[in-house]
């Protein structure tokens, strides 16, 4: 197949088609793929999730993709569980285990249950975000910008965080190392901000 | 801080957006893509889609119009109806869906809930509740198969025990559809969301009675739910989305403009 410029990644239990509708909306062409050459030669790599973090990485590990996620050099975009998997560990588990699932390892961190003091859980709705520094992903979006957010589990605020949103406490919305970039939020459902965030992304 | 979210709801009905009143009396209000578009695009902070024969009819409807809405709008939204199994919930998934509503099914199995949170997350397993309050015994009551009037019935359960039992078995949001209020536009039911909200530790989605926009204002600051869903008064123009949105931050209520 001819060099695909964008790949997201067929991790068997996200919502894959939301997220190549919103990249196919910005004019973008995208190939799901769970082919590890596919996903070696594309020029930029989309991780999606919604799910679990078990189930998405039993599904990862059963397509024999973890080795391959890792020694990526491109700009790869993590979304939401995408960006949990990112990092070292999750405590999040089947209900009634509680032991943490190891994760990818692309960035350090450890993705803990939130805890939301009063406020309800999961943090689902529209949240403010705020960047840290200045990096291309976050360009021509508002301070403050509105995004669509849906998880239990979250990242602390830490030396990787790139922006960050506010629910009893500050934690990581997005974040960032080398090239690896991971939003809390689902870009391909926060409006115009997120279609602006994909658009960047697809010039990084 | 989060957002109090805005929800017009489509019932749908073989393919096109009906709307009843009590959930009886259907009259069609659309075609479904374009109704999902204008929302998005007039500033909806999600949609929810009820294919409102599914639990009912026992059978397999045609949801290729889920994909339809995932390609054309870039707000959240959920379908419920029908939704059976885990499979059931991973087609709606991988159409583009981000979250399944499950009703029926889950008061006939309710191992349902957990095992959708096992595979897809609490985030996107939505719970939808059909409460019914009895004026002779004063209970709130919950009720099942709401989609087709030959086959709805009063379930064992009442309405706050239900809904500590849904969250035991994972669910990650609550739509409670208030029956005596729904499409009468005489406001929510703020009394029963107010001691639902007590016991819901999950997003609260009220449902059922929206008329004007107090009623928008009374349901977020008297009940204290995360959301508001509405049909009637959006579907036929008797609010506009701006200008609710408008009224709402003046009255110091977290909204998405």
């Amino acid at each position: 197949m001819a060099l695909a410029s964008l790949v997201i990644i067929n991790t068997g239990c996200a919502n894959i088609a939301s997220v190549k509708f919103a990249v196919e909306r910005l004019g973008i062409q995208a190939f799901v793929s769970d082919d590890v050459n596919e996903i070696n030669q594309a020029q930029r790599v989309i991780l999606p999730g919604v799910g679990s973090a078990p189930a998405a990485m039993a599904s990862i590990e059963r397509k024999q993709l973890t080795a391959c996620i890792q020694s990526l050099q491109q700009p790869v975009l993590g979304v939401c569980l995408g960006m949990q998997l990112m990092v070292q560990s999750s405590q999040e588990n089947h209900l009634g285990n509680h032991r943490d699932t190891p994760c990818l390892g692309l960035l350090p961190g450890h993705v803990e249950k939130m805890k939301a003091g009063d406020l309800t859980l999961p943090h689902m709705g529209w949240n403010r975000v705020y960047s840290l520094s200045d990096n291309p992903l976050f360009d021509d979006i508002d301070e403050g910008a509105h995004f669509y957010f849906v998880h239990g589990y979250s990242l602390a605020k830490y030396e990787h965080t790139l922006a960050t949103c506010h629910y009893d406490s500050d934690f990581s919305a997005a974040i960032y190392k080398d090239n690896f970039f991971g939003v809390q939020f689902h870009p391909e459902r926060s409006s115009d901000a997120g279609a602006q965030l994909l658009k960047n992304f697809s010039r990084i | 801080m989060l957002a109090k979210r805005i929800i017009p709801c489509l019932d749908v009905r073989d393919g096109v957006v009906v709307k009843g009143v009590k959930f009886r009396n259907h009259e069609i209000i659309g075609d479904i893509v374009p109704l999902a578009q204008r929302y998005a695009q007039i500033g909806a902070d999600e949609l929810v889609f009820y294919d409102i024969t599914a639990s009912s009819d026992e059978r397999v409807v045609d949801k290729s119009w889920v994909s339809q809405i995932a390609q054309v709008i870039d707000i959240p939204f959920c379908v419920a109806g029908g939704i059976k199994t885990v499979e059931d919930a991973g087609h709606i998934l991988a159409m583009g869906a981000d979250k399944i509503s499950v009703n029926s099914p889950a008061l006939s199995n309710v191992q349902l809930i957990t095992d959708l949170y096992n595979t897809f997350g609490q985030q996107c397993v939505v719970v939808g509740i059909d409460s019914f309050f009895n004026p002779d015994t004063q209970a709130y009551e919950v009720y099942q198969f709401t989609g087709d009037e030959t086959r709805t019935q009063k379930t064992k359960w009442q309405t706050l025990d239900w809904i500590q039992e849904v969250q035991s078995a994972g669910a990650g949001e609550i739509v409670l559809n208030c029956m005596n209020q729904d499409g009468v536009r005489n406001g929510y039911d703020i009394e029963q969301l107010a001691k639902v909200r007590e016991k819901c530790k999950v997003p609260l989605i009220a449902s059922g009675g929206a008329g004007t926009m107090t009623h928008f204002t009374e349901v977020f600051k008297q009940a204290g739910v995360d959301g508001a869903l509405a049909a009637s008064v959006f579907h036929k123009n008797i609010i506009a989305m701006d200008e609710l949105k408008a009224y709402l931050a003046a009255q110091g209520i977290e909204i998405r403009q």
